[in-house]
């Protein structure tokens, strides 16, 4: 860290930063490959979290394929399936969704939004990167190991998860484990980055409350990972050295395979304690910069200023707050003292007050707007539809007593993928149909983004509403095939077909988006500097796609991210940049002509 | 739990004062010319605030082993591990070395090179001198028979003092950047900020390591 504080950064203010040394790339490999620059940074953390992403959505459809055709289609046994729900949820969690949002869009949009050059550590920031590289191609590797990947569940519960039976306790786990580390290593270097640079680098009348919300959900989402990852981080390695050196942190004295093993007395419901420590907030990782996001497309394209600004950024910092109180709701069947199950159910609908009144002020912020149907909005009020379907659930679950019959059914299989799995790839999708323009210089194309869109919004709910009421019959989640039971309609089995054949139709969807991604790089329609006619800051560079140290000259900020439809403005939306004088003076131009 | 909770319960409460203080009385609707001051920016070196950040990871991670240990010490199998003599003095030789950084960031801030110099060669050695005492202590404890697997508090205690070395060793790679800095002779000005990153970096990892020996101690 000591080789990039420059001294000309260390005692001025940000005004004076200007003139801070860029680093400045002369090859080709220093500019995209080994690039400072937080905007490649970004696309590269894309990119990798993207393709790693389809190698979950394909795993996602092979268990699909045996849940709903058991008999017909025989690609996996009963250990494969169990590794493929693990890499599935892992991956999608950590490796797409967190490293996406906070690696791949907070790289991009916050030095931009908040009218900085870069990064402020830009070394470290690029060293994040490869770390985070290293972290995937880890995991990737324990697919190719002896044993294969984990099957523990994504949660990697002990004992089972480096017991006997377990698929990938030879290799798997260790990869896993020390592939999270890397992770968490790696993501700290990049969040360091991101606190920092909304904390010092904000440009001349950037105060926090003109920040744009996006920036704002990134920031909060970041210090909850910079403080939850440890977490995470310290049951990592607890567990490694359980595996590797026969310690009893987690491990309790068992019988195994008919055999005593060399444990003793070690508490599985620590290490639940420890990642759920880190998971819970974790949702609110992948949420929060989802909600920044969200607000600031509902508001731009509904040519509305957002309802409630301070309310959003309070609500965002009390979630954030709350979030690391609320972890044993998913502890509730490990036998806790009572009053701790009333203590958490009791946190836990309070944090559905912060959060319902985001909900409040974006319905609020639709209503009576201009509202522009186009592809960024129908997936940011899809993502409203979803949040609010996914939430309901969460209500029910948080309750012990409705959750004790529920845990571990499709119920929750329903749920979690309704609030942290769809609602937050809406607004990825919705963001990257936003923001590409300005990476890029090109449009996507509308039609084909419109298709993606229906195929995907109505598609997800023909997924996971049929799963609520599997998961009311009493369905168990992680189960290979079901079998006969006594539960079990007769029919479930053809819902659970049903499901398959929508997700099938959902994943081809994907490469709708993924063509039109490739070929409007090429063919796509120029975009202009601010196709959308938005106020923040990154549409007003001079450049699109933006150069290395993104401004020609640092702007000067007059005004919120939110000045749309003013009332006697000449246009329906004031870019921050804009000073009060010059619309005074083009209205009066205006008038004499 | 509870020492991650009063952790982070003390640094949200920062932080929402701190929110509180920016957003009271202010109405972000109402367009205004920037003034010339800039609202809580640049204040502080950037580095420094980078610094306060890690510190507050660090901490956390930290305060969730701490946590840990309080919850497995409570379960039957836990037999406390005699601490050796040894450690006393190794606390000592950290103190020192937090000592001789402090005084290299007053010379620093005195201009005076050659105490700089003096301060940050003592900070250093008695980091690693402290690093090699605390791998004779393990030496020690295991001659005496405390393996690692054999008791989990044998287990915790092997980790939270290579969780702790680990960090010096980060420290040490900073120091060593400053230190050859100063010796290259360079403005007295463009060491201090590593001097002083190096001392708080010194102070904190003191204040761990005496809040873990103590934990040690009493258990
Ligand atoms: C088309 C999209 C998706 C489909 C068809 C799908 C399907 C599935 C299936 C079949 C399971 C296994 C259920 C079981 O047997 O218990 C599962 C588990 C899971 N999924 Fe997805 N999923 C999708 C997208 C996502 C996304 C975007 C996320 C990101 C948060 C996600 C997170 C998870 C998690 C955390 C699990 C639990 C893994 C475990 O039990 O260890 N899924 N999903
Ligand atoms: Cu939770």
């Amino acid at each position: 860290m000591a080789q990039v504080a420059h001294d000309a950064s260390a005692q001025v203010g940000p005004l004076e930063v200007e003139d801070v040394e860029l680093y400045h790339p002369k090859t080709f490999i220093g500019k995209y490959i080994w690039s400072q620059d937080a905007k490649v940074i970004a696309i590269q953390y894309a990119i990798t979290a993207i393709a790693i992403g389809l190698v979950a959505l394909v795993l996602s459809v092979i268990m699909r394929l045996q849940l709903g055709f058991p008999n017909t289609f025989s690609l996996i046994d009963p250990s494969n399936y169990l590794q493929f729900v693990t890499m599935h949820g892992m991956i999608m969690v950590i490796y797409l969704l967190t490293a996406l949002f906070l690696g791949g869009f907070g790289n991009y949009l916050i030095p931009l939004m908040c009218g900085a050059r870069d990064m402020v550590f830009p070394y470290v920031n690029m060293i994040s990167y490869w770390v985070y590289l290293a972290a995937v191609l880890l995991l990737v590797a324990s697919f190719f190991v002896p044993g294969g990947p984990t099957g523990a569940g994504w949660t990697l519960y002990p004992p089972q998860a480096i017991s006997p039976g377990t698929p990938g306790i030879d290799g798997g786990i260790i990869l896993m484990l020390v592939s999270l580390a890397l992770f968490i290593v790696g993501f700290t270097m990049g969040g360091l980055n991101y606190v920092v640079t909304v904390l010092q680098a904000r440009t001349r009348g950037m105060t926090l409350m003109r920040l744009p919300l996006t920036v704002w959900g990134i920031f909060m989402a970041t210090v909850l990972a910079l403080l939850a990852f440890p977490a995470l981080l310290v049951s990592a390695i607890m567990m490694l050295l359980d595996r590797l050196l026969g310690t009893s942190f987690f491990m309790p004295a068992m019988i195994s395979m008919g055999e005593q093993t060399a444990y003793d007395g070690g508490s599985p419901v620590l290490f639940q304690h420890l990642f759920w420590f880190f998971g819970h907030p974790e949702v609110y990782i992948v949420a929060l910069p989802a909600f920044g996001i969200v607000s600031d497309l509902l508001s731009t394209h509904a040519r509305k200023n957002i309802f409630g600004y301070r309310m959003m950024v309070w609500a965002i910092v009390a979630i954030g707050a709350l979030s690391f109180i609320v972890w044993a709701h998913h502890m509730y069947v490990s036998g806790m003292n009572p009053y701790f199950g009333f203590f958490f159910a009791t946190t836990t609908l309070i944090i559905a007050v912060p959060t319902a009144i985001k909900v409040y002020n974006w319905v609020l912020t639709l209503w009576r707007g201009n509202i522009r149907l186009n592809v960024p909005m129908l997936f940011a009020i899809g993502f409203v539809f979803t949040f609010i379907n996914g939430g309901l659930t969460g209500l029910f679950l948080g309750n012990v007593t409705v959750d004790l019959p529920l845990s571990d059914t499709y119920f929750v299989v329903a749920h979690f993928h309704m609030v942290m799995a769809v609602s937050p790839i809406l607004v990825v999708f919705g963001a990257i149909y936003h923001w590409y323009p300005k990476i890029t210089g090109k449009m996507l194309d509308d039609g084909l983004g419109k298709v993606h869109f229906w195929i995907t919004f109505l598609g997800t709910y023909a997924i996971y509403y049929p799963m609520h009421y599997l998961g009311f019959e009493g369905l168990p989640r992680r189960y290979y095939a079901y079998g006969e039971t006594a539960f079990m309609s007769e029919s479930a089995q053809d819902l659970n077909a049903a499901i398959t054949i929508a997700a099938i139709i959902v994943a081809f969807a994907q490469l709708v988006f993924l063509y039109n991604l490739i070929r409007s790089l090429t063919k796509g329609k120029d975009a202009g500097h601010n196709p959308w006619e938005a106020t923040t800051l990154e549409w007003q560079t001079t450049h699109t796609p933006p150069r290395h140290g993104n401004f020609d000259e640092l702007p000067s900020v007059y005004r919120w991210a939110y000045d749309y439809s003013v009332p006697g403005a000449e246009h329906d939306f004031i870019p921050q940049n804009v000073p009060s004088e010059e619309l005074v003076a083009a209205r009066s131009e205006h008038q004499e002509a | 739990m509870t020492p991650t909770l009063i952790f982070l319960g003390l640094l949200m409460a920062t932080v929402v004062w701190w929110l509180v203080r920016q957003s009271v009385n202010v109405k972000p609707w109402v367009a205004s010319a920037p003034s010339g001051a800039h609202q809580g920016v640049g204040q502080l070196a950037t580095i420094k605030v980078g610094l306060g950040v890690f510190l507050a990871v660090a901490t956390s991670l930290f305060a969730l082993f701490v946590s840990a240990y309080a919850i497995r010490m409570e379960l039957s199998d836990w037999r406390p591990l005699p601490e050796p003599n040894l450690l006393w003095v190794n606390t000592g030789i950290l103190f020192v070395g937090s000592v001789g950084l402090q005084w290299a960031w007053r010379a620093a801030s005195r201009e005076q090179l050659r105490g700089v110099k003096q301060g940050l060669v003592v900070g250093g050695v008695c980091a690693i001198a402290f690093v090699i005492g605390q791998l004779i202590a393990w030496r020690q404890l295991n001659a005496a028979g405390y393996f690692i697997t054999s008791n989990p508090a044998n287990a915790f205690f092997y980790l939270l003092t290579s969780l702790h070395a680990v960090h010096l060793f980060g420290g040490l790679v900073a120091w060593f950047k400053t230190i050859t800095r100063a010796w290259a002779g360079s403005e007295i000005s463009s060491v201090r900020l590593g001097v002083e990153l190096c001392a708080v970096y010194w102070h904190f990892l003191l204040v761990v390591w005496l809040i873990l020996f103590g934990l040690l101690l009493s258990t």
